[in-house]
């Protein structure tokens, strides 16, 4: 690799790369991120690869393992260009097909392209397919067109030139004010705005400075950052290294979750890669700016993803927060300043310097601007990450993208913005997605989890849920949120086996308010938003728990019981194996059924009925 | 206890303080837990107490002061495989292994642990077993899976 050291330079390295893809006639992409991994991709991408080899089709053929292409419900994912056709669910046996068929024919497979569920078509091209067409994919596409362990690929789609552009056309206050002028929010849930977060950090005295990438996605039910890092490495340390001129530091740190092994991998071929072409250490593209990332790895620990306490942690400390009077800008890292942004805010850097912040406030709503990337999951048919313009309506997102409810059951409420968010139901879903209007219906944005919930979600069992999870990762340091998550808990795990009553009612809603008042963190002040929120807007669901002890979406244990429906029952038998409290008599071909005395309640019978038979309530 | 490899781990982070959880990762992948010995080791070279040591080591889920099974499996429960059901397979996996998440089987076979999101969540519930990522899980698929990692022993002990 040659090392970079003017802006002439790295266009001729450009047209160099750009002239060596020419040469390929075909470039079969398989998407490799972890989604696509649990299905088997990696044995797709090994077999193509040999075959291609076996052909001495070397020249001709460019096969890729890019990083995650959002439609990990469909996956393993092969695209082929510049054809654009989009093959969904390939498995190893159907490589033989895809050399003969598609690359030496040109045929197209019938059974590998996806269907359109509404109109029973198949659709060939990945822009015609619903869930691709309403996107706007300008952080999360160039996935699709990168290898993430390939440097070169970065480099031939325009990569770092927005850093060649910040360092020798711009000075530090110009970046500055462009970020500012581009109304770009912080992505991992505050919504700070970056470029004021930017100024406050070079304006801050105190040396050195730091810049600090938040990767430890604790969210549960969110993805983003694990696939840009994971995906397109490049594109983040870009947005660092800008970030890192503008304000004047010389060390960086991506702070990555252990819980992530792919990303820190990627990550640290990157930083490798662009230190050895001269985007990273000393004299940065002959412009002499000095600059290093470096990678730390996280231990497990939701709290870390408050940025004192990941700062407590890059110094190798417990991870507790602290108090917020002085902001990290102010006294981070070692007591210096320190900006730190999360993964995605990072990865829109480079475009807006590249294109402008004129263009890029263009997009979204007057507030929010540019694109967001949601993990859309849960029980929605069509689940991955979608990235959508600031403004779209949640309907939009869960129904046009996500293909609506998954099996039938309508959708009640998305939840979104994590365990500091809230759950929305059905009824606001005409809601514009930005910062402020998803605070205003007792949610947030967060870092981009939309968790889609239908009839048989129970809100009891998400509030205790979520109850629960923040009770495990309070770091404990104050008491409001160390005691008072516990109580609430068991307040839940009362109502959820019907031992609930209206007194106990009140005092959660008193305790929530406390929390919320009194705790040290963010984590604790926004604990109780899921619960507060399923009270706004699902009051009847724990009213039914507390006073009538039934959970009416069937799945608080102790208030439900499994049944057979004798008319749908084939008397297969498969249940009666699969229990193990051999609680299902019945004889074959005849339909079967449940002894309730002896019924653990585990539910394999229904994991395995194909028809359908067996029925909770 | 041979402290070279201990060594080399903490030489490659230059005896840096503020790299010690990643010296305990790096350890923790060698040993599948973390042993005394090589902490005190750690300790003593960074010039830091053990205690401060253990500290970092119990606050931080990933780390274990036990060492850890033959199998692996660690359960996602985060919000989306939560409402796709994973809490059911949490306390059907707990049940038939007679133990909780975070602890190892007495006849060292397995070790469970639930995480609260490893990032797969399109295709949830998902679980993680000895490094490969299995979707779309239920009970069912779950206990098959564990039965064939056990067969040689004829079937997991119920």
């Amino acid at each position: 690799m040659r090392k970079i050291k003017s802006i002439s330079d790295l266009e001729s390295w450009r047209k160099q790369i750009v002239a060596k893809q020419k040469k390929y006639k075909t470039v079969v992409s398989v998407c490799g991120g972890t989604g696509c991994q649990a299905y088997g991709c990696k044995r797709v991408r090994n077999q193509l690869a040999k075959t291609i080899r076996k052909n001495g089709d070397g020249q001709k053929i460019r096969l890729k393992l890019t990083g995650c292409r959002g439609f990990c419900e469909r996956g393993p994912i092969v695209t082929i260009q510049p054809q654009g056709i989009f093959y969904q669910r390939v498995q190893e046996r159907d490589v033989p097909l895809i050399i003969s068929e598609t690359l030496e024919k040109g045929k197209v497979l019938e059974h590998l392209l996806y269907e359109d569920a509404d109109k029973k078509r198949k659709v060939t091209s990945e822009k015609d397919i619903l869930f691709y067409k309403a996107q706007h994919r300008l952080v999360l596409g160039n996935n699709g067109l990168v290898e993430p362990t390939k440097i070169e690929d970065y480099i031939g789609i325009g990569g770092y030139q927005a850093l060649a552009k910040a360092l020798f056309n711009m000075t530090p206050q110009q970046i500055i004010d462009e970020m500012k002028g581009s109304g770009l929010r912080g992505r991992g849930g505050a919504g700070f705005p970056t470029g004021r977060k930017w100024e406050d950090c070079r304006e801050a005295s105190g040396y050195p400075k730091f810049v600090v990438c938040n990767c430890d996605e604790g969210d549960p039910g969110a993805y983003m950052d694990r696939s840009l890092l994971e995906g397109n490495p490049h594109s983040v340390l870009e947005g660092i290294i800008i970030g890192g001129s503008a304000i004047g530091a010389h060390q960086g740190y991506i702070y990555v979750r252990h819980e992530y092994p792919l990303a820190c991998k990627n990550a640290e071929v990157a930083i490798a890669q662009a230190r050895r072409a001269g985007f990273l250490g000393e004299n940065i593209v002959g412009s002499g700016l000095n600059f290093d990332v470096e990678i730390v790895k996280g231990g497990g620990a939701f709290v870390c993803g408050e940025s004192t306490a990941l700062i407590a942690s890059i110094e190798g400390k417990v991870g507790e927060p602290r108090s917020k009077q002085i902001h990290t800008v102010v006294q981070g890292l070692w007591g210096k300043p320190t900006n730190l942004n999360n993964v995605e805010t990072w990865a829109n850097v480079p475009m807006i310097i590249r294109q402008g912040s004129q263009w890029f406030s263009s997009i979204g709503t007057e507030k929010s601007k540019g694109t967001k990337i949601f993990s859309l999951v849960g029980k929605v048919k069509n689940t991955g990450l979608v990235e959508v313009p600031m403004g779209i309506t949640l309907k939009k997102i869960i129904f046009d993208i996500g293909g609506g409810p998954q099996d039938g059951k309508a959708i009640k409420a998305v939840q979104t913005g994590g365990p500091s968010g809230g759950c929305i139901p059905a009824s606001l879903f005409d809601l514009p997605v930005d910062f402020d209007s998803l605070t205003q219906a007792g949610s947030m944005m967060g870092s981009g989890g939309m968790i889609v919930m239908d009839e048989g979600t129970c809100m009891v069992d998400v509030a205790k849920y979520f109850v629960h999870f923040l009770q495990e990762e309070s770091c404990g340091k104050c008491l409001p949120c160390r005691e008072g998550l516990k109580r609430m808990g068991e307040i839940l795990d009362g109502f959820a086996e019907g031992k609930g009553n209206g007194e106990s009612l009140s005092l959660l809603e008193e305790l929530a308010q406390v929390v919320a008042d009194t705790s040290l963190c963010g984590l604790g002040k926004t604990a109780p938003n899921p619960v507060l929120s399923a009270l706004r807007y699902f009051r009847p669901e724990f009213e039914d728990h507390i006073h009538r002890k039934r959970c009416p979406a069937a799945v608080c244990t102790p208030l439900i019981h499994y049944s057979i429906s004798r008319g749908d029952c084939t008397g297969c038998g498969a249940c009666k194996k699969v229990c193990p409290a051999q609680a299902i008599e019945g004889e074959r071909k005849h339909s079967h059924r449940i002894l309730l005395e002896l019924c653990s309640k585990c539910g394999s019978c229904k994991d395995v009925c194909k028809a359908n038979a067996v029925l909770v309530q | 206890m041979n402290f070279r490899s201990v060594d080399r781990i903490i030489d490659r982070y230059e005896e840096k303080r503020t790299a010690l959880i990643s010296i305990l990762h790096d350890i923790q992948g060698q040993y599948h837990h973390l042993p005394e010995e090589p902490l005190k080791r750690v300790a003593s070279r960074l010039q830091m107490d053990l205690t401060e040591i253990y500290g970092v080591a119990t606050f931080y889920k990933s780390f274990t002061l036990t060492p850890k099974g033959k199998h692996s499996i660690t359960l996602c429960v985060g919000t989306a495989c939560h409402v796709r059901g994973s809490a059911k397979i949490l306390r059907e996996l707990t049940k038939l292994l007679n133990i909780e998440p975070g602890q190892t089987t007495k006849d060292k076979i397995f070790s469970l642990e639930a995480v609260n999101c490893l990032g797969v969540c399109a295709i949830g519930p998902v679980m993680l077993v000895n490094g490969k990522y299995y979707g779309e899980m239920n009970w069912v698929k779950a206990k098959r899976l564990l039965e064939k990692l056990n067969n040689h022993r004829g079937g997991v002990r119920s």
